[in-house]
């Protein structure tokens, strides 16, 4: 099947906008949360924002962004003081105390859903999961010269715009406040002495993943960009400005791999459907991280194999 | 409506919601016993990844089954296997990535939750452009369907719990050392490594049989709900589990009656409410670890010190301030004029020596003092033997001399 040079720009490029924008700044938090040992938040709050939009849709009505986004930042909030009382009142570790709130916040949001809203619009607990990459459409470009007139941008998909923005606002947050994010990652007690809050950094953390956990890509994606592509950076570097920019590259190439397997590859070998982008997405984020697991030049496996083979002589 | 929801209850709703009813009741009992120890074990997040793993085995049981020909593929079984399969190969890829790289336990089960179950969803959106393969009912495994369950799946579900119950009813013993003294069971020669298998086996087990009735995005609350809500209950493993044990099958058996009565209603978000709702309710009303219990303790706390702190005053000829002469006047000790009583100077006398017991106490036996958790709580002779105490008044005598 032959692709189009205008369907590839009207339907293969968005997706792959949507894909990678939405990675971005997962990549960058998560290269925090991994480094925190915080990893999970960015999978409980991806489950706890899902009542939140829900909320968001049955009061204002509409499926428009702020709504939503405003009733997922609540919903983020209230989870995280829910986590911090019932680990506090009731004497529990984080991780249990995480499994109560998550799962309980996730259902009520799946009941919400099926009985309230489920029959009315197209938001339902499937779309939450997987998303829908491959569900935006760019009307109007034609060509690669149509690209350079400006009214094709106006048309630009607005969950594009949304994304790109939250991608931006994440960089320059993280860049803003690049060395508190730092100290308070490897050195809580210097932060401290510095007279750097650590608990509004880590809460300020917490508030840009609700965010960027929103996105309408579904929930799998976003917790695979939060830890794949800061995972497979940990394995390649110890700094954290060069694993910050390899996290991004590493989100990026999982955003266009995922969608060019999920998309091109299953009509190319001769399937008739494509396959979920969201999921693919994912998996290649899984793929890069093993591979770094395993051939990391000096902390994966088969190095640090090798090299103990070599300080102990036969 | 009410009444049509007590016959479901109560098991006159027809055979077929019936058996559904005490298949998933059993479910959660199970589920809530093993939970128990994997949280214990400190474990609780590890459920939720092998939960998402099991959704390629589901897929690929599915094309196994498929192309075996077998019930469209829709064979309970065959999913199971492929869903306990995949879902054992993801506990051991968070043991290897935790164990051989640098990368922490939480990231790993981040990596593996995530991929696997992108991998899962893969493998259904191939299957869904299978002809009649839109109709293989793959998705009641994410949200869990119990109105949809056939009597067959319902029979595997019962009996696979009943294994599961049995299994750590048997070992007990063996479950609780390894909970709460792994050192001690290595040395005494058991097989830690085969037991902690057989816990994660049972773990499997309890999650592939849940995936039907309760979705795999959920299932860990079924393990992890239960068990932290008996916890506020009981300082002892076996009430512990017990407790646990019936909030789950309470969760079960109420989700699947609601699922059963009311279209549409997805049966594990029901089942995950309900075992919240029981973990609210013991977070707030458990005596010794309840949160009412916590504040009543805490005001009985207060206001004792209060009425102590106001006796003091009048021992000292001090006034109380308002909160503490409210406090002596409803026990009698100040009159309406805020005079002390006769038995408020009596008590004042009292508590006066008590103190300057306690304070003796204090000064001569620095160590046992700080250790004597009612030091200057309580009347010193209900706490200190009496051949203590009168040596404490003749030295307090002696000083005052």
């Amino acid at each position: 099947m032959e692709i189009t040079l205008a369907d590839f720009l009207t339907i293969d490029l968005p997706a792959m906008l949507v894909g990678t924008l939405a990675g971005i700044p997962c990549a960058l938090l998560g290269t925090f949360l991994v480094l925190r040992r915080q990893a999970l938040i960015g999978d409980a709050l991806s489950h706890v924002v899902l009542p939140g939009i829900v909320a968001g849709f049955m009061i204002s009505g509409s499926i428009a962004t702020l709504p939503m986004m405003a009733g997922a930042l609540a919903a983020s909030v209230i989870a995280v003081l829910l986590i911090e009382a019932i680990r506090r009142l009731g004497r529990l570790e984080t991780g249990a105390a995480m499994g109560v709130v998550f799962t309980v916040m996730f259902a009520a949001g799946v009941v919400m859903l099926e009985q309230g809203v489920g029959t009315r619009v197209d938001l339902d607990a499937q779309h939450a999961l997987y998303g829908a990459v491959e569900l935006t459409y760019w009307r109007g470009p034609t060509d690669w010269a149509s690209l350079l007139d400006p009214a094709i941008w106006a048309a630009l998909p607005h969950s594009i715009t949304v994304l790109a923005a939250v991608a931006l606002l994440t960089v320059a947050l993280v860049l803003l406040f690049y060395k508190e994010l730092k100290i308070t990652t490897f050195d809580p007690a210097l932060a401290t002495s510095l007279g750097i809050r650590a608990s509004w950094v880590n809460a300020g953390l917490i508030l840009m993943v609700a965010v960027a956990a929103f996105e309408a890509v579904g929930s799998i994606l976003v917790i695979a960009m939060f830890i794949c592509p800061a995972a497979t950076a940990r394995m390649l570097t110890d700094r954290l400005s060069r694993q910050l920019v390899l996290s991004v590259v590493f989100a990026i190439l999982s955003g266009i791999l995922g969608y060019v397997f999920a998309a091109f590859v299953p009509l190319w070998i001769g399937a008739a459907n494509s396959l979920t982008a969201a999921g693919m997405i994912a998996a290649v984020g899984g793929v890069f991280q093993l591979l770094a697991m395993l051939f990391a030049p000096r902390y994966g496996v088969v190095a640090r194999a090798l090299s103990r083979r070599g300080e102990i002589p036969a | 409506m009410l009444a049509h929801f007590w016959s479901i209850l109560s098991l006159q709703a027809g055979y077929n919601t019936s058996v559904v009813l005490i298949g998933v009741t059993l479910l959660g009992i199970g589920s809530a016993a093993i939970g128990t120890f994997v949280l214990l074990r400190r474990r609780a997040l590890i459920s939720d990844a092998v939960g998402h793993a099991t959704l390629p085995g589901v897929g690929l049981g599915f094309l196994t089954a498929y192309a075996l020909g077998l019930d469209g593929g829709r064979n309970l079984p065959i999913l199971l296997i492929g869903a306990g399969a995949t879902g054992a190969l993801g506990i051991l890829s968070v043991q290897w990535i935790r164990d051989h790289t640098r990368l922490p336990e939480d990231a790993a089960i981040g990596t593996v939750l995530s991929v696997y179950f992108g991998i899962g969803t893969v493998l259904l959106s191939y299957i869904q452009s299978l002809p009649g393969g839109a109709r293989a009912g793959l998705n009641s495994f994410l949200m869990g369907q119990s109105a949809a369950l056939s009597l067959a799946e319902v029979w595997i579900i019962g009996a696979g719990s009943v294994v599961v119950i049995l299994l750590c009813l048997l070992f007990f013993k063996e479950f609780k050392v390894l909970c709460f003294d792994q050192d001690f069971a290595t040395a005494q020669g058991w097989p830690v490594r085969k037991l902690d298998l057989l816990m994660l086996a049972l773990l499997l087990l309890a999650v592939s049989i849940g995936l039907k009735t309760v979705g795999l995005v959920l299932i860990v609350a079924l393990l992890v709900i239960p068990p932290v809500a008996a916890r506020f209950w009981t300082d002892d493993l076996k009430g512990m589990t017990l407790i646990a044990g019936v909030f789950g099958g309470l969760s079960g058996y109420l989700g699947a009656a609601a699922s059963a009565l009311v279209p549409r209603l997805p049966a594990g978000g029901v089942i995950v409410l309900t075992a919240g709702a029981l973990f609210a309710v013991s977070l707030i009303v458990a005596p010794k670890r309840g949160v009412i219990a916590g504040a009543i303790r805490q005001l009985r706390f207060r206001w004792g010190e209060a009425e102590r702190r106001g006796l003091m005053a009048v021992a000292d000829g001090r006034n109380p301030t308002p909160v503490q002469a409210g406090i002596l006047r409803l026990k009698g000790f100040l009159d309406r004029a805020g005079q002390p009583t006769a038995r408020g100077l009596e008590a004042a006398r009292a508590t006066a020596r008590d103190q300057a017991l306690w304070l003796r106490y204090l000064e001569d036996f620095p160590q046992e003092a700080m250790a004597c958790e009612d030091w200057a709580r309580v009347p010193i002779d209900r706490v200190l033997p009496g051949d203590l105490v009168a040596e404490l008044e003749r030295r307090l005598r002696l000083a005052g001399s």
